[in-house]
């Protein structure tokens, strides 16, 4: 730190220019705390501990920055990400070095994978014993290469406005992602020269934002000529906050859309040309479509396994316009015939002028034809359930009701598993950012977490954390952290008594042999843990709903309560299954209605 | 599948090195060599590797390592358009009966003695990987005891500079 305040070339034209206020002295630590506050954060979710606790210090002086105490990190992680995903700022969470860093791993790859904008900073032992395997010493720039956007380690107390500046720059434009920036406890306690703002350098970063105009000509003319274009909507949608531009793109061309799982609430469910959603668990008219099609044009979409099926009969006679801001997206899975890389908020209203320019030239085709297909195809598979046979409660009618009751201004976060697959297909979106849930990793127990950071990024909208069972049991201890701050989330545990989704496998594919998939949390079980009793003791309000006929009533019941978290304990039947379901690795011409069911094409009427 | 060379400048930064060559294992990209320095240009170093990847694969190991923030520029050196060198060490065996042979052998490919002693010599050479693999089969009946081969190092024919460009930034 000796030469940090001697005089180079640069602080003296800092000094010569004279309004400018001189730099500030002060430590590593306090200038982490001035950076957030200078980049506009207001809300953190962290938990201290040794390597972290010099930068805790000035925490407690912020009149700016709120800080969220969680009980475990994986919990301030997800909290991050559901506060972006819901706000569209860059979530942020701070942990300790070593298992208070590890405990971020699985937030960040979550971030990673359905590139969520988000800085986590982690403490990091002193640069002095770094490398010797000292206490709570861990590599957490090196665990996290692989799913971080970019990574910074600060050993200089200097260094930290600039990396901080930076990661936020990386995590919030291009393609959004996490970035870690990893301080060691001698930087944070290192005195350095305070300046704002600061000079980026970042040689190696460029994102493209604009589209290249002859492919953005070259993309109209296709759209123009498709007789069966489908709009392939992907998450890049929502994170570019192009869903205005996406719905004057669909008001233009009148082409059908799907909205994959990281996309749904781009495109309103109650517009009759929103199909819904594609893939595995996808609407026959979604599905079918694509397969039909004879143009995709992917936005913001990098073609998930779980999308495609087998690739080599997927959207077999379609071309393929792909946009998306990711360069290495484009052709990765499927070829792109028309490859466009930029920013969705600037290339839709680049395609829309150009598909205007065509219009004036050329007749566009008739998708009359088309949309008689398509219809037909609602009409006869329209997403659906039957009554279970045991007599127990439905999960999709809970599910469904909750989305009724609540409404399109609400938050929804969602587990990962049968849940997760029925809130995408029942509760009905209608706006951007009203649905969060993890969707590349598949984590879960993301949900309470998540739908706790949307709820701080959002405090006057309803949130709904619909969890699993199985999910809530990995992650509720954030049920402390929601009390405590006042974040009166909404807690509907969809309780089969079993991991739903891995049985709905067993049960199709392994002859019904349930190899530990039952939890002993539900109807006729020992209820461990008994969840409303698990919920009151966190002093939340809680009840439990055992049949149909109860839903609406306990979801009326848990909407009037705001003052604190409400859980609502759903004893559901174990035996209710997501249909539609194209098997893994099969074709979606396959897609199965219900067991061992598949749509009628042949039929003529 | 084809072998491509591909010069990557990067910016000289703790960890750019493990960033690459990470990203290269966990997207089953292989590598045949790799050759890490310094450049003509502070702060800047210069990766030469040697990818065994098709057309669709190359494109993606391309787009893959321009996403990390540190990689400055990437070119690809065609072998009809670049000079592509490595550099080897042998240590062969070779006694007083069979030190004058190793040697002449060694003269032929124009590579040098660097080491002699009762039982061995060490050569070194310098050329393109096929001239190296030849002098290693001509070395090869006397015995050899050890190898050293850096990765391959390539630049452009004539007289522009994959730098500049990136340097004006």
């Amino acid at each position: 730190m000796s030469n940090e305040s001697s005089v180079t070339p640069a602080t003296l034209a800092a000094a010569a220019s004279a309004p400018k206020p001189g730099p500030e002295r002060m430590t590593g630590s306090q200038a982490v705390i001035r950076t957030l506050e200078k980049l506009g954060v207001t809300d953190v979710f962290g938990l201290p501990g040794g390597a972290i606790l010099p930068t805790y210090d000035p925490l407690l002086d912020s009149d700016v920055i709120n800080h969220i105490l969680v009980r475990h990190e994986q919990g301030a992680g997800h909290a991050a990400q559901g506060y972006a995903m819901a706000t569209g700022r860059v979530g942020v969470c701070i942990a300790t070095s070593g298992p208070g860093a590890t405990n971020l791993i699985t937030s960040l790859a979550d971030a990673h994978m359905d590139s969520v904008p988000m800085v986590a900073i982690t403490g990091q032992v002193s640069s002095k014993v770094l490398g010797t395997d000292a206490f709570q010493e861990a590599d957490i720039v090196g665990m996290t290469m692989p799913i971080t956007k970019h990574s910074f380690m600060a050993t200089r107390a200097q260094d930290v406005p600039l990396m901080l500046a930076e990661a936020f720059y990386i995590a919030s434009t291009g393609r959004p992602g996490p970035v870690l920036v990893d301080i060691t406890k001698d930087a944070q306690q290192g005195l350095m020269d305070f300046e704002w703002p600061v000079q980026m350098k970042l040689r190696g970063y460029h994102p493209v934002v604009k589209g290249h105009t002859k492919q953005v000509r070259e993309a109209s003319r296709l759209i123009g000529e498709a007789e069966r274009p489908v709009l392939y909507v992907g998450g890049g949608t929502l994170r570019a906050h192009a869903c205005q531009e996406l719905a004057e793109l669909v008001e233009l061309t009148g082409a059908p859309v799907v909205t994959t799982l990281t996309a749904r609430g781009a495109f309103p469910d109650s517009d009759p040309r929103n199909l819904g959603m594609p893939g595995m668990h996808g609407t026959v008219p979604a599905v079918t479509a694509m397969q039909q099609s004879d143009l995709l044009i992917a936005l913001g979409a990098r073609f998930d396994d779980r999308v495609t099926g087998a690739l080599d009969s997927f959207a077999s006679g379609a071309k393929v316009v792909h946009i998306d801001i990711d360069p290495a997206e484009i052709s990765k899975i499927r070829y792109a015939d028309v490859p466009i890389v930029g920013d969705l908020k600037t290339v839709i209203p680049e395609l829309i002028e150009a598909v205007r320019a065509r219009r004036a030239e050329a007749e566009p085709a008739d998708l009359t034809g088309w949309w008689a297909v398509l219809d037909r195809l609602k009409k006869e598979y329209p997403l659906g359930y039957v009554p279970t046979e045991d007599g127990l409660g439905s999960p999709q009618h809970v599910i469904e009701r909750i989305g009724a009751l609540t409404g399109p201004e609400a938050i929804y976060a969602a587990g990962v598993g049968q849940h997760q697959m029925w809130a995408a297909q029942f509760v009905g979106y209608e706006r951007p950012h009203q649905w969060l849930n993890s969707a590349g990793l598949g984590t879960m127990g993301y949900a309470i977490p998540a739908a706790m950071g949307a709820q701080v990024g959002q405090p006057d909208r309803v949130v709904w954390a619909i969890d699993g069972d199985g999910c809530f049991q990995m992650t509720n201890q954030e049920l402390a952290t929601c009390v405590i701050n006042n974040i009166p989330i909404k807690i509907a545990v969809i309780n089969n008594s079993s991991l739903g989704m891995v049985r709905q496998w067993q049960t199709l594919f392994y002859e019904g042999r349930y190899s530990n998939t039952h939890l002993n949390t539900g109807h006729d079980t020992i209820h461990v843990p008994d969840f409303v009793k698990l919920a009151e003791a966190y002093g939340c309000a809680a009840f439990r709903c055992e049949s149909d006929d109860d839903v609406d009533d306990v979801i009326q019941k848990a909407l009037a309560i705001n003052d604190r978290p409400v859980l609502i304990d759903f004893t559901v039947s174990p035996d209710a299954m997501v249909w539609p379901m194209v098997p893994a690795g099969v074709s979606n011409d396959a897609i199965q209605i219900a067991r061992e069911t598949t749509p009628d094409w042949n039929r003529e009427d | 599948m084809a072998r491509h060379t591909l010069s990557v400048l990067v910016e000289d930064t703790p960890g750019v090195l493990a960033r690459v060559s990470g990203l290269f294992a966990r997207r089953q990209f292989n590598i045949d060599s790799l050759a890490v320095g310094a450049t003509e240009a502070p702060g800047i170093s210069r990766i030469t590797v040697v990818v065994d990847a098709d057309g669709v694969l190359l494109e993606q190991v391309t787009k893959q390592l321009n996403k990390l923030i540190h990689v400055l520029k990437i070119v690809e050196l065609p072998p009809e358009t670049s000079v592509q060198r490595e550099h080897i060490m042998v240590k062969v065996r070779a006694d007083a009966a069979t030190r004058l042979q190793v040697t002449q052998a060694a003269d032929l490919f124009r590579a040098q003695i660097v080491d002699v002693s009762t039982e061995s010599v060490v050569i070194e050479a310098t050329g393109a990987p096929d001239k190296l693999t030849a002098l290693l089969d001509v070395l090869e009946p006397f015995g050899v005891k050890e190898i050293v081969r850096s990765g391959t190092l390539g630049l452009g024919r004539g007289p522009r500079s994959m730098s500049e460009k990136v340097l004006r930034h």
